[in-house]
């Protein structure tokens, strides 16, 4: 079983981003996952995360109890999350964000400029979250590329597929280039 | 009859319980919805409102719910298969309605995804606090039926079957689903619409001189008549003759409360889904329903590898409630485990219908979030400690 938390702030597309590695999961993949949100009342610019739980068989217990992956795009999602980080886990982080501090030296960490690729490779920050789905395939593992990219397709708006494989493929190569 | 391709997303998709519970409705054949919406059912008049106009159907954002709970009874009269969608607050609200429903025999479904309350409470965490509202929050004497999903595919599934039921015994159904299910998303798989079994609307082929409104058939539940067909008839939420006319007297009271008593408590056999499993040879049996129940397996498959005897009982249908079962399970058992998200609700009837024969311990949490395995296993462990057997 493995337990992955996207956070960041909201705005930054995280839900989408567990949604698609969820969806690659139990879509494309011999395996359940289960994806939990958990939002306050706010909405854009406050702490937000998704809750991935990937599978073999069945998943019981809905929420995590701790993370094997986290995911973070603001300081302030790293600050609440990093404690439920398992000392043999991966952070995989905005790097321009986020200033990982205090980690068990255990714990692998993958950084990547995630917000910069996406306005100087697409023109827009808002792929950031795609970039991010393209990068975490790369350096964790966690869902096969092929498989990714195909829930990428099925995650976003018809007309904006092009553009957003491009931003999974940007976020991948960066990983097998700087982390391979 | 089979469902409507129209209506039918066959394939597989990634979806949260609440948009499941949506495509569960339009499979079933549901073409209206009146609703106020409210967290954490939002989502599933959301993408109602989104899907009807290419399926071909009316989505109706009404004032509150006492609007919508009164106006998908109108639908219904007119044609349709409806229903409408809440939380605890809006439930509340919608009491009288489901009442009329009831009085009138109208079958339409009412979703209610459970948060903490009470009042306001936890608009955005999960709770199972509604469950004996479900049952007797309406005033005077009267059966429900209601369902509890534990997954987005079991809300696909059961709204099929809320919906079949409603039109097979003239009813309100009540799918009480939680915030937990509702906004979790896992893989659901919808089949062709050949696959889905639809129960139609029972009309009357009686002339509207020979039909009688509330004139029963063998199985206690009258036939509806065609509007605009030239049938004239009343309805009223008095108590009221087989023509439906108000007959306010002790003999009217008794011959039609206990119809609508009888209809489904009767066929109590054909509306209780349980799932069962390891239950022969059992010391303890978890009973459980809705997110509860997955949590309880994890804690039933703790208390295996310490090598409990222990089977578990999942209530799909809470309303009508398992007496039978229940009574049966009691004289095999030493206890019966009922872990719940309320301060105890289910766990009476379970202790009515054990009758004393083993020991029942409620498990309660407040909502907010669910139980942690541990806590259920514990009261495992104690139950094969204890017990009366």
């Amino acid at each position: 079983m493995i337990e992955l938390r996207i956070s960041g702030y909201g705005g930054q597309g995280v839900i989408l981003c567990g949604m698609t590695i969820g969806r690659a999961a139990a879509l494309f993949e011999d395996q359940y996952s289960s994806l939990s949100q958990s939002f306050g009342p706010e909405a854009r610019g406050s702490a937000c995360s998704a809750q991935v739980i990937i599978d073999k068989s069945q998943i019981l217990y809905p929420y995590l109890t701790g993370s094997d992956i986290l995911v973070a795009m603001s300081q302030e999602a790293f600050r609440k999350f990093s404690p439920e980080l398992r000392p043999n886990g991966m952070l995989v982080y905005e790097s321009e964000l986020v200033k990982p501090e205090g980690l068990p030296p255990t714990v692998k960490a993958f950084g990547i400029p995630a917000t910069r690729i996406a306005e100087e490779g697409l023109g827009r920050s808002l792929f950031l979250n795609v970039i991010m789905v393209g990068f975490i395939s790369a350096v964790t593992g966690v869902v096969k590329q092929d498989n990714a990219r195909k829930a990428v397709s099925q995650s976003v708006p018809e007309h904006t597929i092009e553009k957003n494989l491009k931003a999974f493929d940007l976020g991948y190569e960066y990983g097998k280039k700087h982390f391979a | 009859m089979k469902a409507d391709p129209k209506g039918v997303m066959t394939g597989t998709h990634y979806l949260d319980g609440d948009h499941a519970a949506c495509e569960g409705a339009l499979a079933a054949g549901c073409r209206y919805v009146a609703g106020y919406p409210i967290t954490p059912s939002t989502e599933v008049v959301e993408r109602f409102a989104g899907r009807i106009p290419c399926v071909g159907g009316i989505f109706m954002q009404m004032e509150d719910e006492i609007a919508s709970s009164i106006a998908i009874q109108g639908a219904v009269w007119a044609g349709a298969k409806a229903m409408t969608v809440t939380s605890g607050p809006g439930f509340s609200l919608m009491m009288e309605h489901i009442g009329l429903a009831i009085m009138t025999e109208v079958p339409c479904v009412f979703i209610n995804v459970q948060r903490g309350g009470p009042s306001t409470g936890l608009p955005t965490l999960p709770a199972q606090s509604d469950m004996m509202q479900a049952r007797w929050g309406s005033h005077g004497d009267y059966e429900v039926i209601a369902l509890c999903p534990n997954s987005p595919q079991e809300c696909f599934d059961l709204m099929i079957t809320a919906f079949n039921m409603s039109e097979r015994f003239r009813t309100p159904v009540m799918v009480m689903m939680d915030e937990c299910v509702g906004h979790m998303t896992e893989r659901v798989v919808i089949p062709k619409a050949e696959e889905i079994e639809i129960v139609p609307r029972k009309y009357t082929k009686k002339t509207p001189a020979e039909y009688k409104a509330y004139l029963p058939n063998d199985n206690l539940v009258p036939e509806m008549a065609e509007m605009g067909k030239g049938y004239n008839f009343h309805i009223t939420g008095l108590t009221h003759d087989e023509k439906g006319y108000p007959a306010m007297n002790e003999e009217s009271q008794k011959k039609l409360v206990s119809r609508l008593i009888n209809k489904i408590q009767n066929y109590k056999k054909e509306i209780i889904l349980i799932e069962k499993d390891g239950l022969d040879n059992a010391d303890v049996a978890v009973l459980s329903y809705g997110i509860t129940s997955r949590v309880a397996e994890k804690a039933i498959i703790d208390a295996k590898a310490k090598g409990i005897k222990v089977g578990k009982a999942r209530l799909k249908t809470v309303w009508p409630f398992a007496d039978e079962f229940i009574l049966e399970l009691s004289k095999k058992v030493k206890a019966i485990v009922v872990p719940e998200l309320n301060a105890g609700q289910v766990v009476r009837e379970v202790e009515r219908a054990a009758k004393g024969n083993c020991e029942v311990i409620s498990v309660p949490h407040l909502g907010g979030g669910v139980h942690r395995p541990e806590v259920i296993l514990d009261a495992i462990v104690k139950g094969a400690q204890g017990g009366k057997r």
